[in-house]
């Protein structure tokens, strides 16, 4: 009797676990990557296809989708919609990709995942004609591209801005933005003298332990003179240059000129102080400008902030590139139709049209300075410069374990774990040896 | 599971009786059939449970292909590399990560778990108490187990980052949300605010089923208000209070959401050992993933083991011990009647 009773709370005890482990394991899933790699034959066939995407909530791509469909009766567009966060966007167009499936035609991918996906055969290339590259902004062509082979259409595109207190800074005497971190810190200094600048702090960027900190640390390196990876994908964070911009972020938040909460700062922590006036000078994409400029009472600085190239070592800095890219899947069927609607999708007239309904930056040079254009988005000159001498983040295939290596060290850095040199040596052995596989 | 009250109410009967009676009265083929109609249960549990976990502990023996070929390609398939990924985990140069992971996810598992149950029974203890407005008190102290964790988070994000309400409260700058000792009391804190209510009412069901008249009796012997609490409610309440515990233990031991929403991924002060199988996988190493969800499983299975054998040996013999003592009652009831009608 006892015997059997302990056996049925074993017996239950078990049930518990394995009912535990069930959400575990299925997150391990079976990735057994095998299979032919999908060749670069010829894009052919025809006839409907998906086009994979996040939500848009301007309703602009719907609108460019809607045409399309209207046109093209036999080779309708059905929009696939993932979840807004991009990691599970990743997840499933990866999940997608390993078991082969033909569910997903076109693909929206960010800027960073372009190298991964074409690095696996999970996109094709595009024949060379088949987008007009010289007409597009550079940078966003050459982050479509994986080893200088075009695999993505440029959809749209977005890079680094200085929002800085332009009333402010008038009244300390100061007329143009910074362009070189002394002259910000010079700027800074003046300004929080003011009276009317009391408990204001100088300036944030994101330097919270994701995404955002990767791009603020590459964005410092290569407005240093460096880069994270030289032109054979080496990487090259233990140089001096990577080393100015680590200790210009990590002297940053000693001296007080970065506010010592905007280590928990992500884009809309960063917005939300300079919006509330906390700060003088905030580094953000142009996404931000929109609320800082609402009317309605819920920006205190709404017509008195300007923007500018963010500063770097010696002059105006370099921009990281930010955006999407539209790509083909290896496994979808029509691909020749696939092919015509990115073309169709991101040409000139679709690109305009978006334009009135989006404030996405666009990818031909010319709307940054069409007069219609930048009477809506005052900005787009200014992102234009920006956009001209931006870099893309660093375009290794192991992307994901890169930008962890990179947010790992830097915020040990910057939290005072490490000091700059070892956290930089110590990225330089980890960046080593992800790229060596 | 006996104690002093209930003993002294009813004095168990041989514990063998009853069963043995019980089993007695079942026709052998009543079990066939039985059998028979669970069968489509089993198979379905072999299917969700049984082949996940054999195809995961298969896929832990696996190493993706790294590297790429000349045209920048990678190198695609997989190579078997044993116990390769067990030992990377356990001795390989990341293995510090894994420690941490498994300290945090002991650390936050026994302080949310004691703290949750002190709180959740004194709500029990609280809402057990007849007064004006019960209903709406039990309704509302549900609310937080309803909301799905990953919208707690966010909501307790909003409370704790720099400028936020607790902040403001507290009339401080601590830094929550970046690295240490503040973003674990974060975790802690919302982790509570989840799931003592849960415990609360687990235990206040429990609580309900006490008869009023132990209390009476109790209070005419002159045992004071803790005095009852110790003696009484505790130890009859204990059943559904393990099995609340169990519970809350096997999900402390998964946590994934709350930190990550709350303090994000790879922050070395909340990563727990989900997260760390999560941010293999997401980096598209499959086998590493499902060797840390398999620690992770046995990590679990052992501590619910130790659980029941130690704390808990009674959770499940419960049932049973209370059935016969219902029966043992039944049966005296009977004979009483008996006697009387015989008088």
């Amino acid at each position: 009797m006892m015997q059997r009773r302990r056996d049925r709370r074993i017996a239950v005890g078990l049930a518990l676990t394995a009912a535990a482990a069930i959400t575990l394991t299925a997150c391990s899933g079976s990735g057994s990557g095998a299979g032919t790699p999908a060749a670069e034959a010829e894009l052919e066939g025809r006839g409907p296809i998906q086009y994979v995407s996040s939500p848009d909530a301007s309703g602009a791509a719907q609108a460019t989708i809607d045409a399309w469909n209207a046109e093209h009766p036999d080779e309708q567009v059905t929009w696939v919609e993932l979840p807004l966060d991009a990691d599970q966007q990743r997840q499933q167009m990866v999940q997608n990709a390993q078991v082969e499936g033909d569910a997903y035609s076109v693909l929206n991918l960010d800027v960073v995942w372009t190298s991964e996906f074409a690095a696996n055969r999970w996109i094709t290339a595009l024949p060379e004609d088949a987008l007009p590259v010289d007409e597009l902004v550079p940078a966003t062509v050459e982050a479509a591209s994986y080893r200088d082979t075009l695999y993505g259409a440029p959809y749209y595109t977005d890079g680094a801005l200085l929002y800085s207190r332009t009333d402010l800074l008038t009244a300390a005497g100061i007329t143009e933005a910074p362009t070189t971190w002394a002259e910000m810190q010079e700027d800074c200094t003046a300004v929080l003298a003011l009276p009317e600048a009391a408990g204001m702090s100088c300036y944030a960027g994101q330097f919270d332990k994701n995404e955002g900190l990767t791009v603020n640390f590459s964005e410092a390196v290569a407005s240093a003179g460096g880069s994270l990876f030289d032109a054979d994908g080496n990487p090259t964070v233990d140089t001096p240059e990577a080393k100015t911009a680590l200790e210009f972020l990590v002297e940053g938040f000693e001296s007080g000129m970065i506010p010592r909460d905007a280590i928990t700062f992500q884009e809309e922590q960063g917005r939300q102080a300079f919006q509330e006036g906390k700060l003088v000078f905030l580094r953000n994409w142009p996404y931000i400008y929109k609320s800082l400029s609402a009317t309605d009472g819920s920006s205190s600085v709404a017509g008195k902030f300007g923007v500018s190239a963010i500063p770097g070592e010696d002059g105006p800095g370099v921009s990281t590139l930010g955006g999407r890219n539209i790509a083909i899947s290896s496994f979808a069927e029509n691909k020749a139709t696939a092919l015509e609607f990115i073309a169709f999708f991101t040409n000139r007239e679709q690109e305009e049209a978006r334009l009135a309904l989006s404030s996405r930056a666009p990818v031909f040079p010319e709307f940054f300075e069409d007069a219609a254009v930048t009477a809506n988005y005052p900005y787009l000159p200014t992102l234009l410069t920006s956009l001209e001498n931006a870099q893309p983040r660093p375009k290794v295939v192991a992307y994901g374990a890169t930008t962890a290596a990179i947010q790992d060290e830097i915020y040990a850095a910057l939290t005072g774990d490490k000091t700059p040199n070892a956290a930089l040596t110590e990225l330089q052995t980890k960046l080593t040896d992800i790229t060596n596989g | 599971m006996t104690t002093t009250i209930a003993s002294q109410a009813a004095p168990p009967p041989p514990a063998d009786m009853p069963r043995r009676k019980r089993k007695e009265d079942r026709a052998p083929r009543e079990g066939g059939l039985a059998s028979l109609l669970l069968s489509p249960t089993f198979v379905v549990l072999l299917l969700v449970i049984l082949y996940p976990l054999l195809s995961a502990l298969y896929q832990s023996l696996f190493a993706a292909e790294s590297g790429l070929d000349a045209d920048g390609f990678v190198v695609e398939g997989e190579s078997f590399v044993g116990l390769g990924n067990y030992l990377d985990i356990f001795a390989g140069a990341e293995s510090g990560r894994f420690y941490n992971a498994l300290w945090n996810t002991t650390f936050f598992t026994f302080v949310t778990v004691g703290l949750e149950t002190v709180i959740g029974v004194a709500f029990a203890v609280a809402m057990n108490r007849a007064f004006r407005g019960r209903a709406f008190l039990r309704a509302a102290i549900l609310i937080p187990w309803a909301i799905p964790t990953a919208v707690s988070g966010l909501l307790w994000r909003w409370i704790f980052q720099s400028n936020g309400i607790a902040n403001d409260l507290l009339n401080t700058q601590i830094l929550w949300t970046a690295e240490g000792f503040a973003a674990q009391a974060a975790v802690i804190i919302a982790e509570i605010w989840k799931t003592a209510p849960f415990i609360g009412l687990l235990v206040l069901a429990g609580m309900q089923l006490i008869p009023e008249e132990v209390y009476e009796a109790a209070k005419l012997d002159g045992a004071n208000a803790w005095k009852q609490f110790v003696s009484i409610t505790l130890p009859l309440v204990r059943p559904a209070l393990l099995v609340a515990v169990l519970f809350r233990l096997l999900d402390a031991l998964r946590m994934f959401d709350l930190p990550f929403v709350l303090i994000g991924p790879r922050k070395t002060s909340v990563e727990t050992l989900s997260i760390l199988a999560w941010d293999e996988s997401n980096q598209l190493q499959y086998g590493a993933a499902s060797a840390f969800a398999i620690i992770l499983l046995v990590y679990v299975a052992v501590i619910a083991f130790v659980f029941i054998r130690v704390l808990g040996a009674d959770v499940i013999g419960d049932a049973d011990a209370r059935a016969e003592k219902k029966a043992a009652r039944a049966q005296k009831k009977a004979a009483r009647a008996e006697k009387e009608s015989a008088r």
